[in-house]
């Protein structure tokens, strides 16, 4: 088989009491792997369990210890990677009331963090319309995780950023209930945060400049054209210095006892015509929208990073039809490498699909917490 | 956990057991192994803890722990009364102390300023510390306090307090760990990061 220089995949994963699975150990083609079976038979959590090796948490449920199996005491996910020829194992533990241990090739990390942007990944999943119906906090989320996948720098100063916010916060609570006010202190906590804070929001701006070209194109290529849809970044350092704004909101922020401004209020638009998405699209647009901006990131990351990341397609044809599927999974299997996982209830479906595509592949169907391939 | 039949051996587990890094089953060997020495070990052990905890003192000066009322830093005609250097606790006075490479006076903070763990200006021991400079005729204050966000702040808050008494504020080499790794700091590059210090800038 035909191999690009620079080619990730995740060759192999043993899975150990995560979710409703107890012990499985899986072989993966380099190229697509597809997972068939009837709802909850827990075909995502296989997806889940990918996401977690390369994110450090799962994509569905915050709480680690809530992704053990119900009648354990930990879980322990490995996998075996090939990246650029050379094997590399991610392990990562959760154990009830231990807290979670992450290692690469046998060696724990300082920091789980770092860990993050080694093997890059994007989920495709029914869940993301939470991206356009949720809170704006889904959605910084969500762009700070494809920075940090390819930003190590970011994600410090992301860290940083947050916890100097919950030292603000902290004082402007605690000024408040001793009615002794420092300004020194606030001083401070400005410096620290403008510091950060000005260096991630130009992060954010260059990163949208650069996503919206290729995400116009996967638009239109996905919608067949004809519509305009617009994402935007938005913040309230476009307006005025980050320096300005905070000494605006002083006031406020004493009264409501929290920081009222700053780059934790920042917020991604998406629009038709114009208009808000959430309010104002079809469900058709909105799933649209939501792959396109998906497939764009998955594109970016390869742009920076030269490899593509693990693209993971979540129950897919929940939000396409089968057209628009066969011609992702075209487009994607037209590049020289790139893994990609996908599940579907239909494994007639995928079959079809995947016989007129001449790209190594790997077919299981899951029925009782067991695998066969097919 | 072992049951223990006797309610004196189980108090005094119990006991051992709230100190930092000793579980119940280690708690339970010192136990066994003070049974077997003499009443005496037991008897100086108890009076040592009970001495040391009733009779030390903190400093008045530099809130160092003292036998009196100022401790044997600030009592030794030795030393540099015109160099003050800022720690957050006791350890760090220790540590430090172990380098061998100062020679001047401490000012112990006891914390280090938190919003986040309830902890403010005011609960830090600097109350005194302007009159201190004043009247002693001090040159040069020196940082060495913890290189994260809170020991930042700290820094921080303490340079504009003594800014106006214009005086040399200076901080040590960046890259030093301090604080809560100020122990795992070797002697000697803790040492040279105290002799090469740097002006305090924001
Ligand atoms: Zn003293």
């Amino acid at each position: 088989m035909h191999q690009h220089p620079f080619s990730m995949f995740l060759k192999q994963l043993n899975i150990l009491n995560f979710k409703n699975y107890e012990e499985s150990s899986l072989e993966f083609s380099p190229r697509i792997n597809c997972f068939a079976g009837n709802n909850g038979v827990g075909k995502t959590n296989i997806l889940d369990a990918i996401h977690y090796l390369s994110l450090t948490k799962s994509y569905f449920n915050p709480v680690d210890t809530q992704n053990i199996n119900y009648s354990k005491d930990f879980f322990v996910l490995e996998g075996k990677y090939v990246l650029d020829g050379v094997a590399e194992n991610v392990f990562c533990g959760v154990q009830r009331n231990q807290g979670k241990k992450f290692k690469r090739n046998d060696k724990e990390y300082g920091k789980i963090s770092e860990h993050i942007g080694l093997i890059p990944v994007v989920m495709i999943s029914p869940g993301d319309s939470e991206l356009i119906l949720g809170g704006s906090e889904m959605r910084r989320r969500y762009i700070d995780s494809v920075i940090s996948q390819y930003n190590r720098h970011y994600l410090e100063q992301l860290i940083r950023y947050n916890h100097v916010l919950q030292q603000r916060n902290s004082y402007l609570k605690m000024a408040a209930k001793s009615g002794i006010f420092d300004t020194t202190m606030i001083e401070m906590f400005d410096m620290q945060l403008i510091k950060c804070g000005e260096y991630i929001f130009e992060e954010r701006k260059i990163f949208f400049s650069r996503l919206q070209p290729v995400f116009d194109q996967y638009y239109e290529f996905l919608s067949g054209g004809a519509e305009l849809v617009q994402l935007k970044y938005e913040s309230a350092l476009f307006i005025e210095s980050f320096a300005d704004l905070l000494a605006h909101s002083i006031e406020k922020d004493k009264i409501l006892q929290y920081t009222t401004s700053g780059i934790h209020k920042d917020d991604l638009s998406m629009e038709i015509y114009g208009l808000p998405i959430k309010k104002n699209g079809s469900q058709g647009q909105q799933k649209t929208l939501l792959v396109a901006l998906k497939l764009a990131q998955y594109q970016f990351i390869h742009q920076i990073r030269s490899l593509y990341p693990i693209l993971l397609l979540d129950d897919i044809f929940d939000k396409l039809d089968e057209k628009r599927v066969r011609q992702i999974i075209t487009v994607v299997s037209e590049l020289q490498n790139g893994q990609i996982f996908i599940t579907d209830t239909h494994p007639q479906r995928l079959k079809g699909i995947l016989a007129e595509l001449e790209v190594d592949n790997k077919v299981y169907f899951i029925e009782n917490n067991l695998f066969t391939t097919i | 956990m072992i049951n223990i039949s006797s309610k004196l051996v189980r108090d005094a587990v119990q006991e051992l057991a709230k100190l930092p890094g000793i579980g119940a089953k280690t708690a339970l060997r010192l136990v066994l192994h003070l049974l077997r020495q003499d009443v005496d070990t037991s008897v100086m052990l108890g009076n040592a803890i009970v001495s040391m905890r009733t009779n030390i003192k903190f400093c008045i000066k530099c809130h160092n722990i003292a036998d009196g009322d100022y401790c044997h830093i600030c009592t030794n005609p030795q030393r540099d009364g015109s160099t003050i250097c800022i720690v957050e606790n006791i350890k760090d006075v220790m540590v430090i102390e172990n380098t061998g490479q100062f020679k001047g006076l401490y000012h112990v903070l006891g914390g280090i300023i938190s919003p986040m763990d309830g902890i403010g200006p005011s609960h830090l021991n600097l109350d005194n510390i302007e009159k201190r400079i004043v009247e002693n005729n001090v040159k040069e204050v020196i940082f060495a306090l913890p290189t994260t966000i809170e020991g930042d702040t700290t820094s921080f808050y303490i340079f504009k307090k003594l800014k106006p008494l214009n005086l040399n504020i200076t901080t040590l080499a960046r890259g030093v760990a301090i604080g809560d790794d100020l122990e795992y700091t070797d002697e000697i590059t803790l040492g040279r990061s105290l002799v090469n210090r740097v002006m305090y800038s924001v």
